[in-house]
């Protein structure tokens, strides 16, 4: 965090300077571990063993608090009988189908759910997009088999107890690589922080989410903190910290491809995209906060669409693209070398640098019939047709690739108006302080005119493929020379409006599914609640938790969840960790924050029969986003690859899988292995050595931004490893030499960095060496080098598709890579004479 | 005026650098290089023409106060932010003979870049070696406590970009006061190593760059006793007529002869 978030990290060391415990848990010893107070190396990959080893800790000494989780969680829970877990399976949960790689979750769902309407069946399997909890109207979460007492034996507190019975401290020190003590005086520490007066806060970055199993160790520390009392808590919580400026918002109002804004699923071709009514019917859910899906569903389609969506037009749903396969970056690269894509577009991203299997991608672009690259500089992925290292080894020739290329120069962040959000969700609104140089122009302005062009292009045509953009709305007002869009008309549109007189709405409450309303983004709704107010833009810190300075979805509250900090009674746990309340005198509730639950709903409210939606949640089930109003221990459905986190290896891995022989990694991952995107064995003698790449405080992704500024280059000027004195003295390396890096994909030289912060790590009784491997380098800018992601195989994790980063296996040489074409032949004879395409 | 003065705390220091970017980016000055050090995270060196902040990385088999890092052996790895200490008697200053280096009414010593020609003494002159000649431009550089900003009321722009307030800008009594009390609750806190460096009974009759340091000053590059080379004048110029007396004494004594 020290690392890439510094400006963030100086809330830790004010904590830890208050008297806060500062864990850090990372095979390297970074900027982050010199200023904890404890720190633990790791073996990259060994992540659900670790917080494995913490919930087991938790489980034998009885360290849950067990108010909490008895009413706020689904520990209580009961699930069906023919579940079976992974440790009776030998490393698969019961529904697994090897043949298609994939699992029918049916039997993870609760035990004894009522199913209100029995004409449509209940489609478990249901999961698409960030909408993990959508899944049908018609079974009643809230009323499944439960047990309060924890002791039923298929109650989910004794799943949980069984399932991470074998995640012992010494297990830990085998194959994390913690040595028992420390790992015990971690658990101790982190543990502590539970119960009434504590709380602890566990943040994570890509370490976590680049792996082949990512979402599932997100899912380890869930199950942590929910054990420990620790989210919905001032002080508690699990931190995303995200890659770069606003990556919480370009998920929030989503740059990806199977997400609408506000977490709404994309429809996907033949599952739930025939018609609005089945849409919503899949996704919406009978009880809980989702039940409002329509209402925010149809709002964004009057966004999109206005006076053009009406009811008999389904308000336009067909207009909206289909999910048709993966559309993933990776899946997006895959198919762009196999020539089934035409153009990219490419906007505030360096894939030939940042990708994974960079060379891969490299390659790959040359098979496009257009490129737009739109930055600030000419970056990699705009000049690989004539400058990268495949054009030095013979792979590719310019005068054949017919790629063109469109190289569009963009304002910087200071040259346009816009908003961040940041990883506590909150919108931040910048100002425009100069006009940007030359041509270069916002992402606004070139997506609006490029907008407007081809809409004045399909209103001449008039195929059928043209009316959803026809329909599109598209009236935002321009300003200045430049003819700018105003943002702020944007920024209104997401927080949506009344149609009929175009009055801005002050929250989501007010969405409708009539088609009254239009919001472009539901959870951002009342960040702009009348004209000349936007929250974005406030500027006045009125308490710790920063109302007054910018907004926090949804409707300000800046911890999410937060009934969770009353007990059940509404009373708060205690006085020092008060967050709301309930207000017996006035009958609402109240407290330091906006009540993240109805306001006049009591503490003991219980829902009338047949109750739908909120209505249907008690007045003691703080998590509302959930059909059942508690926290998931146990992922009931929507996740691809189990309901609970299990250890796997890595994809490429130096021992076997301690858990299961015979599932050494997660089987619902996407390999994609292929010529051009091969594998290590695991373990391999031709690479023993783990990797994983990373970032440096002085450079930013790609190095596209800062490797072309003097003052950044030259804080770090050269791709460099940083290696163990141990590691270096095996392989005759001396500090500052140069060393070749390995792998199954590709090589790449950097200087060998030898240092103490990097150490050996003994695993099943033998050393295991770690390679850190920063991947800001490329063949252009003030400083180059080569680019680590050259090293990185293109996999998919089955739930986000991200690939892994971390943890994979390298081989480290003295001395320099052979240049040209020997690279090459270096490649190919490391491999064993196989082809190095 | 009050004396201003900075008081830079390691024990806070997180080691981004921002000191040094936000100072190169407001006294626009240019890189110093492209040259990687392999020497930790250090890749910037030292102080100089075109670095006037400059974060130390220092990896040392010493353990820091209770944390628990190493595994086999102790270990730290300690950031700290150096600068000019606009010395209270400031061996740039009087080695100058252009009048150049002037001492300001908030207490700091600064280079005025149209009056300095390039001799060069004041470079051998600093005790810490702060001041540098830049070589394609032959005059001398360093520190100029953000003068500009603090007559504009505006703190340095190091101390402005320090996210953890590792860097703090203030009045030099108020700040000395605050060091001797960061170090009381350091050491209470275990860090038994934990000192000030703030040599004031030396030549240099004290400094405005202060620091919160742990264990010897050397390691952090920092003299323990730094004095000005002015004080030497005296016994240097002495014992200069002396010795020219006595070469004097045996050419006459060699041709009285």
């Amino acid at each position: 965090m020290a690392e890439n978030h510094p400006v963030g990290f100086q809330w830790v060391v004010e904590a830890r300077e208050r008297g806060a415990q500062v864990i850090h848990v990372d095979p390297r010893f970074s900027r982050t571990s010199a200023m904890a107070n404890i720190w633990a190396p790791l073996r990259a990959g060994s992540d659900i063993l670790f917080l494995g080893g913490l919930i087991h800790y938790v489980l034998e000494n009885g360290k849950d608090f067990r108010e909490y989780v008895v009413h706020y969680t689904n520990a209580s829970s009961i699930v069906p009988e023919d579940f079976k877990d992974t440790e009776d399976l030998g490393g698969v949960f019961s529904g697994w189908d090897a043949k298609n790689k994939k699992y029918d979750a049916s039997t993870w769902f609760y035990e004894g759910c009522v199913e209100r309407d029995k004409d449509v069946p209940y489609d478990v399997s249901a999961h698409c997009g960030h909408c993990k909890e959508g899944g049908g109207t018609t079974i009643d979460l809230t009323r499944c088999n439960s047990d309060h007492t924890l002791t039923h034996p298929r109650c989910v507190y004794q799943l949980l107890k069984k399932h991470f019975a074998r995640y012992t401290p010494e297990m830990v020190e085998r194959y994390c690589g913690v040595p028992k003590e420390r790992f015990l005086k971690i658990a101790e520490t982190f543990c502590g922080a539970s119960g009434p007066e504590k709380t602890g806060a566990i943040c994570y970055a890509l370490g976590w989410t680049q792996q082949s199993k990512g979402p599932q160790i997100i899912r380890a520390a869930a199950i942590l903190q929910l054990l420990l009392g620790n989210i919905g808590r001032p002080g508690g919580g699990i931190l995303a910290l995200r890659g770069h400026a606003s990556i919480q918002g370009s998920t929030d109002i989503p740059t990806l491809y199977d997400i609408l804004p506000g977490y709404l699923p994309m429809p996907q071709l033949g599952i739930d995209s025939d018609n609005l009514e089945a849409y919503i019917e899949k996704h919406r859910d009978l009880t809980g906060w989702w039940w409002n899906f329509d209402k925010y569903m149809v709002s964004l389609l009057k966004a999109y669409y206005g006076e053009a969506a009406n009811a008999n037009n389904d308000w336009g749903f067909d207009w909206l693209p289909r999910v048709t396969g993966d559309h993933s970056h990776q899946g997006y690269f895959l198919e762009m070398m196999d020539g089934k894509i035409e153009g990219l577009f490419v906007m505030g991203q360096n894939p030939a640098v940042a990708g994974p299997n960079s060379r891969f991608e490299r390659k790959a672009l040359s098979k496009l019939k257009w490129l737009v690259v739109r930055d600030m500089v000419e970056l990699e992925t705009a000049s690989f047709w004539y400058d990268s290292p495949e054009v030095e080894r013979g792979e590719l020739r310019p005068e054949e690739i017919s790629t063109e290329v469109f190289l569009l120069p963009a304002a910087g962040h200071a040259e346009k108006d816009g908003c961040f959000t940041n990883t506590q969700r909150l919108l931040q609104w910048h100002q425009k302080a100069v006009d940007p140089p030359g041509d270069a122009r916002s992402e606004t302005w070139f997506m609006y005119h490029l907008g407007r062009r081809l809409k004045e292009k399909a209103r001449k045509d008039p195929r059928p493929r043209n009316v959803g953009l026809n329909a599109l709305t598209w009236d935002y007002s321009l300003e200045g020379k430049l003819q700018e869009p105003k943002v702020e008309e944007v920024l209104q549109e997401i927080n949506g409006y009344t149609v009929a007189d175009r009055k801005l709405v002050s929250g989501f409450g007010e969405l409708k599914a009539d088609g009254s309303t239009a919001c472009g983004c539901w959870i951002y709704s009342g960040v702009f609640p009348r004209p000349g107010e936007n929250r974005a833009n406030l500027r006045n810190s009125q308490d710790y938790l920063g109302h007054g300075w910018g907004f926090a979805w949804p409707s300000d509250r800046r911890i999410i969840y937060n009934r969770a900090s009353a007990d059940p009674a509404g009373r708060p746990w205690s006085e020092r960790k008060k967050l709301v309340w309930w207000d017996q005198q006035n009958k609402e509730w109240t407290g330091l924050d906006v009540p993240d639950f109805t306001k006049t709903k009591p503490p003991d409210y219980r829902p009338y029969k047949d109750a739908e939606g909120d209505d249907a949640l008690a007045g003691d089930k703080p998590f509302i986003l959930h059909a059942d109003g508690v926290g998931w221990i146990w992922a009931p459905k929507g996740l691809a690859d189990g309901p609970l986190p299990t250890h796997y290896e890595s994809l490429e891995s130096p021992v076997r899988n301690p858990l299961y022989p015979d599932e050494q990694d997660n089987p619902a991952v996407m390999k994609e292995e292929r010529p051009q995107n091969e594998y290590a064995n695991s373990p391999d003698a031709r690479f023993p050595f783990v990797m994983s790449t990373y970032r440096l405080t002085e450079h930013h992704t790609s190095g596209a931004m800062s490797r072309m500024l003097p003052h950044l280059a030259e804080l770090q000027p050269e791709f460099f490893c940083e290696i163990s004195p141990e590691l270096a003295k095996e392989r005759g390396v001396e500090n500052g030499g140069w060393v070749t890096l390995t792998t199954a994909r590709g090589l790449v030289e950097a200087r060998a960095l030898v240092t103490a912060r990097m150490r050996p790590l003994l695993i099943n009784g033998k050393n295991v060496h770690q390679v850190g491997v920063p991947y800001h380098w490329g063949y252009r800018g003030l400083v180059k080098g080569d680019s680590a992601n050259d090293l990185v195989a293109i996999s998919e994790e089955p739930n986000v598709r991200i690939m892994e980063a971390k943890g994979i296996l390298c081989d480290l040489l003295p001395g320099r890579r052979a240049q040209g074409k020997a690279a090459l032949e270096q490649l190919s004879a490391h491999l064993g004479g196989s082809n190095a395409h | 005026m009050p004396i201003s003065a900075f008081l830079t705390d390691a024990s806070l220091c997180i080691g981004c650098k921002a000191c040094e970017v936000a100072c190169k980016e407001w006294n626009e000055i240019p890189d110093d290089g492209f040259s990687w050090s392999g020497n930790s995270y250090d890749n910037t060196r030292a102080l100089g023409a075109s670095t006037w902040r400059h974060v130390l990385f220092l990896e040392q088999k010493q353990p820091m106060g209770s944390q628990l890092a190493g595994i086999d052996e102790p270990f730290r790895w300690q950031f700290l932010s150096d600068v000019c200490k606009h010395c209270a008697n400031a061996g740039c200053l009087e080695a100058c003979p252009t009048g150049s280096i002037v001492r300001t009414e908030v207490g700091s010593v600064f280079v005025q870049p149209d009056i300095c020609n390039g001799c060069g003494y004041c470079v051998v002159s600093c005790p810490f070696g702060v001041i540098e000649k830049r070589p394609d431009d032959g005059r001398a550089f360093k520190c100029t406590f953000c003068y500009d900003r603090q007559k504009a009321g505006l703190i340095p722009a190091c101390a402005k970009a320090c996210p953890t307030e590792s860097i703090q800008f203030g009045d030099l009594e108020v700040l000395r006061q605050r060091g001797k009390k960061r170090v009381e609750v350091l050491q209470e806190r275990g860090y038994s190593d934990a000192r000030i460096y703030n040599p004031q009974e030396t030549t240099v009759g004290g400094i405005h760059a202060l620091s919160v340091i742990f264990g010897e000053p050397e390691a952090y590059n920092l003299p323990p006793a730094p004095e000005v080379p002015t004080v030497y004048l005296k016994s240097a110029w002495t014992s200069a007529f002396i010795s020219a007396a006595i070469i004097l004494a045996i050419v006459c004594a060699a041709f009285s002869f």
